[in-house]
């Protein structure tokens, strides 16, 4: 099976293919567009936001900290509430334990909620193997589980489908699908009701993640729209749910922070419609079996860098990808992660370590959308950056950058270098102003700025698709020795 | 006042006009402008494309050349985002002064109005490191509206990324240019004649796709817009 987390191939040639989707491109423009100006709308209304992300990212950065101590806290507080706490070290340590408490609790077919945790470690592929049917709940999630696809965005993971396709996709895969279904929103979501009602009343076994994990009081919460998350972690009698270990807030009174925070930079709402607490088990209402399992994944590792840590504190709203230039025009799936986006460029490479998803920390222009965007406050340029350190640098780019700095680090042998460049260009503007000429392209008055439409590689990358612009005449300090004298 | 130039690289060979501009907008002030030869790159490059090694070295010479100066003036948003922002987690210890033009027309010098006078439809894109790392917010803007007879008309979706990136524009070129289109597209829709930059990086990107194109739109610094008479 393929792991999840892990780009199957460089970034660069996978965004290169959604390029040319152009309903994609479409479908993601809108989408992103309308929740990133709902969101700003909200977050507007906040005169404290500022300061509640400040104490967002503090309370992340002191639950960092001490995390060991966080978790066996949170372990003897659920566990005294009649939880049952299991730790998993890596994926598919997780999807065993999680298969061998369905197969325990004597079922073939469970209900989910939306839950990131469980598409990270392929909890569903792993459930199908040993004979489990797992139904997604969340209607985006169910969409793509229809669609035999995978997530594009962690918080709309049907982001890359208009309404047209979702009919198509519900008239043909989905039981009971009426045959005369329209696209309209309202009665594709009437239709996705009924088939999954019956999947909730019959489900024996539920299976959720977690927005936070209450280390103070064992508790466990889940924010959703829908209501379909409820319905899992009450109606079924064992209550599966699967924790990444950086989930764990310290008291319960930090949630005041989050609850904030994250649904007016997911969502755009206020207040999200529905938040589940639980903690462990309480006879006579809802699960008898509440089962936690806990897991790392990577995320050991993840803390041991003090820069790179930060990734840790994602509370998994998806603000930055609504804001981000490149998840724009690519989608979710050129990250070939569950995590696409700024946070994915970050998180995912962290977690996995070498492979392709070292390519996904240059997938970004460093614009800083993200940053500000960011409820907690994650640096992400300045993790981009310092993940770029440990490269892939390919030969010809570490030798030209190393030419560059000896360059750079010489008066002498920078004004030389600069000179020599302006000189070799003149052949270019050459050609440029014959190129300009066969166009018909005759230059403005005073403007003497010739440029080129085709260079040699690696700039041929530039030329591809931008004209690259010559040095006009001498370079500045060229121009300041002869004004101004030597300095 | 004890004002160094930092030209910066891509403005020293590509964008003379744009150094010789910020000197002639600061003389006609009464300053007195230096150039200390000694400088070359303050790194961002090699920092933002992960040589560390390389970038430390040149933000050390970067240091040396600029520190016994009151003052300190780029022409690009970015060079200064990365000396201010960027120097102190890279090399510690204190950093010079430096200041985006605007920054020090507007802040340090007190004043908005230079007398330039340029008669053109111009449009402004506010370079994500001027918006979002050193927060330079309206002040281009109210040195432009200063400007007599500059009709200034405001570029649709200003705040988002041309898609250059730096070394992202090579290494992500596909991506890069799928942004840079609707950059492009914002702008032509404006109808400007020039569209203008605290960054000649972004305006060269920018003015890539434009020419591409053969739209009639020309890039132009706003430095050499306030120098304009």
């Amino acid at each position: 099976m393929s792991n999840p987390i892990a780009a199957p191939r460089p970034f660069p040639a996978a965004a290169h293919d959604k390029l040319a989707d152009r309903q994609l491109r479409a479908n993601l423009h809108r989408a992103t567009h309308t929740i990133r100006d709902k969101r700003l709308r909200v977050v507007a209304e906040l005169p404290d936001w500022q300061r509640l992300r400040e104490a967002g990212s503090a309370l992340k950065a002191d639950a960092m900290s001490r995390l060991p101590d966080l978790l066996t806290q949170f372990e003897a507080a659920a566990t005294g509430a009649g939880a049952t706490v299991h730790w998993a070290r890596d994926a598919a340590e997780a999807c065993a334990v999680v298969a061998d408490l369905v197969r325990a609790a004597g079922a073939t077919e469970v209900v989910k909620v939306k839950s990131m945790a469980t598409q990270e470690i392929g909890l569903n592929e792993a459930l199908e193997a040993a004979g489990i049917a797992a139904t997604e709940t969340d209607l985006a999630e169910l969409i793509v589980q229809l669609a035999e696809d995978t997530p594009s965005h962690i918080l709309v993971p049907a982001i890359h489908y208009n309404r047209t396709q979702i009919r198509d996709l519900f008239r043909t895969r989905m039981a009971g699908a009426p045959a005369d279904l329209t696209d309209d929103p309202p009665a594709l979501a009437e239709a996705a009701r009924r088939h999954l009602r019956a999947k909730f009343l019959s489900a024996t076994v539920g299976i959720s993640g977690a927005n936070f994990a209450v280390a103070e009081t064992g508790s466990l919460v889940v924010v959703e729209s829908e209501g379909n998350g409820r319905m899992c972690l009450t109606l079924p009698q064992t209550l599966i749910s699967v924790v990444g270990i950086e989930k764990v807030v310290p008291t319960f009174r930090d949630l005041e922070v989050f609850l904030q925070l994250l649904p007016r930079s997911s969502t755009g709402e206020r207040m999200n419609p529905y938040t589940s607490i639980w903690t462990g088990v309480t006879p006579g209402d809802g699960p008898e079996n509440v089962h936690i399992v806990l897991v790392d994944n990577g995320r050991t590792t993840t803390l041991a860098d003090p820069v790179g840590r930060q990734a840790l504190h994602c509370i998994r709203c998806s603000a930055c990808l609504n804001v981000c230039p490149v998840y724009e025009r690519v989608g979710g799936h050129a990250y070939g992660s569950v995590y696409p986006g700024p946070i994915g460029a970050i998180l995912s490479p962290q977690l996995t370590g070498e492979g392709f998803n070292r390519t996904l920390p240059y997938a970004s222009t460093l614009c800083g959308a993200c940053y500000d965007a960011c409820p907690v406050r994650i640096n992400i340029p300045e993790v981009l950056v310092h993940l770029r350190q440990t490269g892939p640098h390919p030969r010809a780019e570490r030798a030209g950058m190393r030419a560059m700095s000896w360059l750079m680090s010489d008066r002498r042998r920078y004004a030389a270098a600069l000179r020599a460049a302006r000189r070799g260009a003149a052949p270019l503007r050459l050609v440029a102003r014959r190129a300009a000429k066969r166009r018909g392209s005759v230059p403005s008055e005073g403007d003497q700025r010739e440029t080129v439409r085709r260079l040699p590689w690696p700039l041929s990358a530039w030329t591809a698709s931008r004209d690259a612009p010559l040095p006009a005449g001498p370079t500045f300090r060229e121009w300041w020795e002869k004004e101004h004298g030597r300095s | 006042m004890r004002i160094a130039l930092f030209i910066t690289c891509v403005n020293d060979l590509l964008f003379a006009q744009t150094g010789q501009a910020v000197v002639r907008i600061l003389e006609r002030l009464g300053h007195q402008v230096d150039f200390p030869a000694e400088q070359t790159c303050c790194g961002q490059m090699h920092a933002n494309s992960g040589y560390r090694d390389e970038a430390i070295g040149l933000a050390e010479r970067f240091v040396r050349t600029f520190q016994r100066y009151d003052a300190v003036v780029a022409p690009s948003g970015s060079c200064v985002a990365m000396v201010r922002e960027s120097y102190p987690r890279l090399i510690g210890g204190a950093v010079p002064p430096v200041y985006e033009l605007s920054e020090l027309l507007v802040d340090v010098l007190g004043v908005t109005d230079l007398g330039a006078r340029f008669p053109h439809r111009v449009t402004y894109h506010p370079t994500c490191h001027g918006l979002r790392m050193l927060r330079l917010g309206d002040r281009p803007l109210r040195l432009l509206r200063a400007v007599r007879d500059l009709e200034l008309v405001e570029l649709p979706g200003a705040e988002e990324c041309c898609g250059f990136g730096g070394t992202f524009a090579l290494k992500n070129a596909d991506v890069s240019a799928a942004v840079l289109a609707d950059k492009c597209a914002a702008v032509r829709r404006t109808g400007a004649e020039y569209v203008t930059a605290a960054d000649n990086s972004c305006l060269m990107h920018i003015a890539g796709g434009l020419s591409r194109a053969d739209s009639a739109t020309k890039a132009i610094h706003y430095a050499e817009i306030l120098a304009h008479e």
